[in-house]
């Protein structure tokens, strides 16, 4: 756990491979990356292509063939058509809040077992950690069944229960990703130094006051990296909703996907419109906060 | 241990390295509100977490022994181990589905991971582009699996995807069907998996790979090691904490394989997976919430294994100290 070493590492390994006895050009290295990376873009590539030419090219020339025009009207009618406006609505309904809380829920419980000795501190961390784990189908059906059976009052829910609700979605993604985010919270608080809250506590500072006003603060890469990555994954859930949510006009962007394709028909310059608008806003997540990102699912992986 | 959570900690606040006993040591009075503060600061997650994940997964165990339609709760049954009697014996997909869930594990415990430390061990060299390329391979793995199902579907149609085009198939009574042909759709759908997988493996062993110290490098390459005898005897052993999250992450990942299949057409005819037949009895008409049940525990049971295997890494030493 040596601090100096994770510095200065990447300085060094820099000086290593460049006096290294290693021929400085990696011809074959680089043949087979750009290999590689052409299969890696070619979906992609393919899919934008596909989403760039009018139906009427498409058909006139082929799919194959770059003869006919380029434009966005396949977005725009996409977009009109599909319901794209709805649908992101939802994925921030149901995002937003389900970050905040859990980040939120998250560094309570990491407060708690990472700053003041419990015996129950490590069960409850297993307890936490494990849940995170489990495939989300092993709960699927009791989760399911208790929403149906749950009667609310119809003024809250035109069903009566609490299926077809963002509620349901919104608490689970909460009590699921909160175990990941406590995990890697406690690591981090455990991180820092005891002697920021003793010294609170020589000042008559209570819990409360250490985890607001001193442990808060400093966390605050941690939450950036956190926040980063839990926008992605609950974005891109595809099976809460799936599973909770009925009405098609009610489903987060990722899961209403799967009906574009018989929306759609077999009009596949639509569909792939489609898919090249749902990734715009992670693309736009990746290239503003690339490095919260990548912080975020590394931080998950490795124990401070 | 390399701590990208040390990193992010300014310096100043960092606890120092310092032996542990010390804080045990001292003394903690806690008054009154405090300890209600406390109480709630673990009870309200804590009972979150009971109540949605460790409930339902008892409760998962519980309906697998009893034969429901989901309808009215009085009409829950008793039926012993009738269920998992049905799925092992008179249940079609079920074996199908095991020996998916195998080969995914497989495939991308022998393909995809390899590739992906492979693609870290070639970056993490100073070559002229490493961020380039690391930015296009990890590019996948900001995608949802499911928008990955549909973005190879583009690629993988029968009569307009690129793929049978670069075959020369395209438009011909050998063109493939990639995902609807049960024969093949597996392995289309592995290099999907793939795709996503490998970025993500890359990405953590960069990250373990800066964490190796640079000395053990260098006393290997006195020693007489070549490149390639350093990786496996010095470098690999060293990232030893990130290989058990490697080993982790890919089992399961293969255990939760569910939204790419389920795009495809549902986890039916030649993709069938556990995770996808649990639905499948959940959801659809004639609900049979037993045998869904049953095999979301066949799933339980086979996930413990590495949740287990990774809790007693993690958290086996913190209870020795």
């Amino acid at each position: 756990m040596s601090i100096a070493t994770a510095r200065t590492a990447g300085n060094d390994t820099t000086i290593l491979s460049r006096s290294g006895s290693r021929p400085k050009r990696h011809y074959g290295t680089h043949i087979f990356l750009v290999a590689m990376a052409v299969m890696w873009l070619v979906p992609l590539g393919w899919a934008l292509f596909t989403a760039l030419r009018p139906v009427a090219s498409t058909n006139e020339h082929g799919y194959f063939s770059v003869a006919g025009d380029f434009n966005f009207d396949n977005f725009v009618q996409a977009w009109t058509q599909g319901g794209f406006a709805t649908y992101f609505w939802n994925s921030v309904i149901i995002t937003v809040p389900a970050v905040l809380l859990t980040l939120f829920l998250a560094s309570l419980m990491a407060f708690a077992v990472s700053r003041v000795n419990w015996k129950f501190n490590i069960t409850l961390l297993i307890m936490f950690t494990a849940g995170n784990l489990l495939p989300p189908q092993v709960l699927a059906a009791p989760l399911f069944e208790m929403a149906k059976h749950l009667e609310v009052p119809y003024s809250f829910s035109d069903s009566g229960n609490l299926l077809n609700t963002y509620i349901v979605v919104i608490a689970i993604h909460v009590a699921f990703q909160m175990g990941f985010c406590t995990f890697v919270l406690s690591n981090y608080m455990k991180a820092l130094s005891p002697d920021l809250t003793e010294a609170a506590l020589v000042d008559g500072a209570g819990i409360w006051r250490q985890y607001r006003e001193i442990i808060m603060p400093l966390c605050r890469p941690a939450f950036a990296a956190l926040g980063t990555l839990e926008v992605i994954f609950i974005y891109n859930d595809y099976f809460w909703p799936l599973l909770f949510i009925q009405s098609g006009n009610r489903l987060p962007i990722t899961t209403a996907i799967n009906n574009l394709q018989g929306q759609f028909l077999s009009n596949y310059n639509l569909l792939a419109a489609g898919a090249v608008i749902t990734v715009i806003p992670t693309l736009v997540i990746y290239l503003l906060l690339q490095r919260q990102f990548v912080a975020g699912l590394t931080l998950g992986s490795s124990k401070g | 241990m390399s701590s990208t959570a040390q990193e992010l900690i300014p310096p100043e606040a960092r606890e120092p390295a310092r032996p542990r006993a010390i804080k045990g040591g001292r003394v903690r009075r806690l008054s009154g509100r405090d300890k209600l503060v406390l109480s709630l600061m673990v009870g309200i997650p804590t009972l979150i977490e009971l109540a949605l994940v460790w409930l339902p997964t008892l409760m998962s165990v519980g309906l697998s022994f009893t034969r429901w339609n989901g309808l009215d709760l009085a009409d829950i049954r008793p039926a012993g181990a009738e269920n998992y009697q049905f799925i092992s014996q008179d249940y079609p997909p079920f074996w199908p589905a095991v020996q998916h869930n195998m080969l995914w594990l497989l495939f991308l415990a022998l393909i995809a991971t390899p590739l992906g430390l492979l693609l870290a061990v070639l970056l993490d060299q100073n070559i002229r582009g490493s961020k380039i390329y690391q930015s296009i391979f990890f590019a996948p793995v900001m995608l949802s699996l499911a928008l990955i199902g549909i973005i190879w579907q583009l690629f993988y149609q029968r009569d307009n995807g690129l793929l049978n085009f670069l075959l020369g198939t395209a438009g011909t009574p050998n063109a493939v069907d990639w995902f609807g042909d049960s024969s093949v759709n597996i392995w289309a759908a592995l290099i999907a998996a793939t795709w996503r997988h490998a970025g993500y493996v890359m990405l953590l062993y960069l990250a373990g790979l800066k964490g190796v110290d640079p000395s053990l490098k260098e006393a290997a390459a006195i020693d007489g090691a070549n490149a390639v005898q350093t990786f496996f005897r010095v470098v690999f052993p060293a990232m030893r904490p990130i290989n058990i999250v490697i080993v982790v992450i890919t089992i399961i990942e293969s255990l939760r394989a569910f939204d790419v299949v389920y795009v495809i057409n549902r986890g039916t005819n030649g993709l069938e997976m556990l995770s996808a037949l649990v639905i499948q009895n959940l959801v659809g008409e004639g609900q049979v919430i037993g045998v869904g049940s049953a095999l979301a525990v066949v799933l339980l049971v086979i996930s413990l294994v590495p949740i287990v295997f990774y809790l007693s890494r993690t958290f086996g030493k913190e209870n020795q100290s």
